[in-house]
């Protein structure tokens, strides 16, 4: 029967992706017709011959789809086809204001999940190039925002848990501690990051510091709360056996309380993550989130939703990890 | 004119400005002994190598300081004779130490890795493509170019110390200087590194609407509070009759998002740096409205902005990274250097746009969004100079604005943030040093009065000039 389900569901997941993906194909597909070249009457080919257009560039012009009265325009500013391929093409200069019959302009459709599957597989096969310092594979970009990651979201565990611990073995502190926790908990990556810029003054460090300062916080009320609600009667049988403050910490408070600190873990790795894209797309320079920035400056959506998707497996991965921690340490009562 | 001028020769003047004018002979040496023509015949030789021709500038420039005319100069040079007044001057001033020290900078570099910032527009062009096609290579340098998410960053980064340099917008060092927006830390405008290159944009709707009489309610974006396109279209719209705080509103938003802002219609129209301007045609989103240069041609926009601590610092590193850009700076005025510059940038790397986009702006021949076809060269200008009209222009509308609480004397602030000389200095050089290289604002009066939009400014009475604006803070 259980494994009945898991085929159904799997089934269901994959029959909505691919009706999702269809939608979205059907909703942005233009078929490459390619210029829709215009015809120009004899009396335009006449006014344009007169005003020393080329034949031959008159033909060509009108068969890459550029209109009589633009055409009317470049042969009165005199600008020969070597002038007008140092400007970029004529099919690029021949986009004018945008009517019912001229096609989409080149780069204003959302892409279609046919253009980013290329890009998602040439992104897969090619992950490690460096191309200069603002241009390297998704692989390193990935390696440079994990590391950020782990290096900031380590520091504050390294301070939420023991610190939660204490808090929470003390009634009082953790009643005092509590509304502090309150207020810093809920404010946002982006609010720490000009005082993380200018206080310390180092863009890297600062990255860093802001994944700390957001991680720290569930940690630190989870370890907090899991340590104050250890049931009081395991406590007091600690206490009947004459275990010593630590040993009680460690054998009975401490398993009792996994659970809910790997559950603030878990959550603290994913604000983590969140947290990384945002610093990555305000600073600059590496990362994933840089990535998604700078193709978002270059209006390459193709990309950027590829670095998304990216964004996302990862998350589901480092998600994941700490599920299966959580499993580990869970127990029944 | 970019031939070397031996300030040693008593044929030709050096200084003055239209030497043509003045009667040269086609024969620089005509009338001089055989060993006195030989001499400067080796010297005019010996000036096409770059670090002797930047040894004669320093010369010219010790001449001008002992003869301060070219009448003068010359009377004393026909009455010495050639090799007499080489011997004379170097008593006078050690003309060889001095050389030695120029020909030394490039080989004492005091830094050579160097880290540079830049937003990824195409004013940075000459700090873009001068990595692209090498030109810090030449001096020696080992440079690397960080894209940048906006200017706000930028700056932070500049004051932390991450970037030795950066390309700034032009009021930025002055605001950084000043305090204004930050913590106070004197920063130095070097170079221009564009002139021009900026447009107000409107989205397709307003294609009827083009009186700014009429934009009432508009909501506009501009890249950063201290800008010049912050200042250029607030002078522009109060120009109309808008208060640019009261009747419209504008909002700082980074060059990358104004496309989809004004697809989205979050923004009626923005004046902002290309490539999003043309962008905006490309993807026939807006249209542009007017380039910047039709309200004031030639106006400066971003710079090359180094700080104080830096330049005193690495004197030598200055130099060497100075003359690169420079020299950047003028390929990229050409007609090539346009073509090849836009070409290096297009890359992910880089600027990440279509090349295409950039060709259109670069050469000037682009479609305008409202079915014309406009062939401008100077759309987009590289005149290095930061002239002290600019530097003023800039300070006075800082306070006119209110950016600036209280008035000051502009033009002197400007003198110490503007590094109108010594880039000037550079600029006559490096045109020694290589007779192909032409800078041709390198001579233009730094303090002649300006016309901007119709009115004309003349640095001495700024605060005259801000305080008939209409809209002015100052009272």
């Amino acid at each position: 029967m259980i494994r009945n389900f898991d085929a159904r569901s799997a089934l269901l997941s994959v029959l909505i992706l691919i009706s999702g993906l269809a939608i979205w194909h059907f909703a942005t597909h233009v078929p490459e017709t390619g210029p829709v070249g215009v015809v120009l009457s004899a009396e335009q080919t006449d006014t344009l011959l007169g005003n020393n257009m080329a034949a031959e560039d008159i033909e060509f012009y009108a068969s890459q789809g550029v209109a009589f009265p633009q055409l009317e325009q470049i042969a009165a500013l005199n600008l020969s086809r070597e002038t007008i391929e140092m400007a970029g093409g004529i099919r690029a200069l021949g986009i004018s204001v945008p009517d019912a019959n001229s096609a989409p302009a080149p780069g204003s459709l959302f892409p279609s999940p046919a253009k980013i599957g290329v890009e998602l597989w040439a992104t897969i096969t090619d992950p490690f190039y460096v191309a200069g310092t603002n241009d390297m594979g998704f692989g390193i970009q990935i390696g440079y925002s994990l590391l950020r990651v782990i290096i900031g979201y380590t520091l504050a565990a390294a301070v939420a848990i023991p610190l939660g611990f204490l808090i929470g073995m003390s009634p009082l502190a953790y009643k005092a501690l509590d509304p502090y926790i309150q207020v810093l908990k809920p404010i946002s990556p982006l609010a720490w990051m000009p005082i993380a810029l200018f206080t310390i003054g180092d863009s890297e460090l600062s990255s860093i510091f802001v994944i700390f300062i957001c991680s720290l916080w569930p940690m630190l009320s989870n370890t907090a709360f899991g340590v104050a609600s250890v049931r009081s009667d395991w406590v007091n049988v600690a206490r009947t056996h004459e275990l010593g403050t630590l040993r009680t910490a460690l054998t009975v408070i401490l398993p009792a309380a996994a659970p809910t600190i790997v559950t603030g873990m878990r959550i603290s790795i994913g604000i983590a993550w969140l947290v990384i894209v945002a610093a990555e797309m305000l600073v600059g320079g590496t990362g994933i989130g840089y990535v998604v920035w700078n193709e978002w400056n270059g209006l390459r959506l193709d990309r950027m939703i590829v670095a998304i998707l990216l964004i996302g497996v990862m998350g589901m991965l480092l998600d994941a990890a700490f599920a299966r921690l959580q499993r580990a340490v869970s127990y029944v009562e | 004119m970019t031939h070397f001028k031996d300030p040693f020769n008593p044929n030709i003047d050096v200084w003055n400005e239209c030497g043509e004018a003045s009667g040269e002979p086609a024969n620089p040496y005509v009338g001089l002994p055989a060993e006195d023509a030989e001499i400067l015949r080796k010297r005019a030789k010996q000036a096409l190598n770059p670090e002797v021709g930047m040894t004669r500038a320093l010369e010219s420039s010790v001449m001008q300081g002992l003869f301060k005319t070219d009448l003068s100069r010359r009377a004393f040079l026909r009455s010495a004779g050639v090799t007499g007044a080489l011997a004379a001057v170097a008593t006078v001033f050690p003309l060889s130490s001095l050389q030695l020290m120029a020909e030394e900078a490039i080989k004492n570099l005091e830094k050579t890795k160097l880290t540079l910032g830049f937003v990824p527009i195409t004013c940075a062009t000459p700090i873009i493509g001068g990595h692209a096609l090498g030109f810090y290579e030449r001096y020696g340098l080992d440079v690397d170019i960080v894209k940048t998410a906006g200017w706000a960053v930028s700056r932070d980064k500049c004051l932390n110390g991450e970037y030795d340099g950066s390309h700034l917008l032009f009021p930025m060092p002055m605001a950084m200087s000043l305090g204004i927006g930050s913590t106070a830390q004197p920063w130095k405008v070097v170079s221009n590194v564009n002139t021009n290159g900026q447009a107000i944009v409107l989205a397709n709707k307003h294609i009827d609407n083009q009186d700014p009489k009429n934009w009432k309610g508009f909501k506009f974006a501009v890249p950063f509070e201290y800008s010049m396109h912050n200042l250029l279209l607030r002078n522009y719209v109060a120009d109309a009759g808008l208060d640019p705080d009261r009747d419209i509103q504008i909002r700082v938003v980074p060059p990358p998002e104004m496309v989809a802002n004004l697809r989205s219609e979050n923004v009626d129209g923005y004046l902002a740096p290309d490539p999003f301007c043309q962008r905006a045609v490309y993807d026939q989103v807006g249209f542009i409205h007017k380039l910047t240069l039709d309200l004031w041609k030639q106006h400066p926009c971003c710079v090359f902005g180094l700080s104080e601590k830096f330049i005193t610092e690495n004197p030598n590193t200055t130099m060497a990274l100075t003359t690169s850009i420079l020299e950047a700076t003028a390929a990229a005025e050409t007609a090539d250097g346009r073509v090849a510059f836009a070409e290096s940038m297009a890359p992910a790397n880089y600027l990440n746009q279509p090349v295409e986009i950039l060709k259109q702006i670069l050469t000037g021949v682009f479609p305008d969004g409202q079915g014309n076809i406009k062939a401008v060269p100077d759309r987009i200008s590289f005149m290095p100079l930061p002239t002290q009209t600019m530097g003023t222009w800039v300070l006075s509308q800082l306070r006119r604005w209110n950016y600036i609480d209280s008035d000051t004397n502009y033009a002197t602030l400007a003198e110490d943030l503007v590094l109108t000389t010594t880039t000037r200095e550079t600029m006559r050089q490096m045109m020694n040093a290589d007779v192909n290289l032409t800078f041709s604002d390198a001579e233009q009066d730094v303090f002649a009065p300006v016309e901007i939009q119709g009115q004309t400014f003349a640095p001495e009475a700024a605060q005259e000039f801000i305080d008939g604006q209409p809209f002015s803070r100052t009272i």
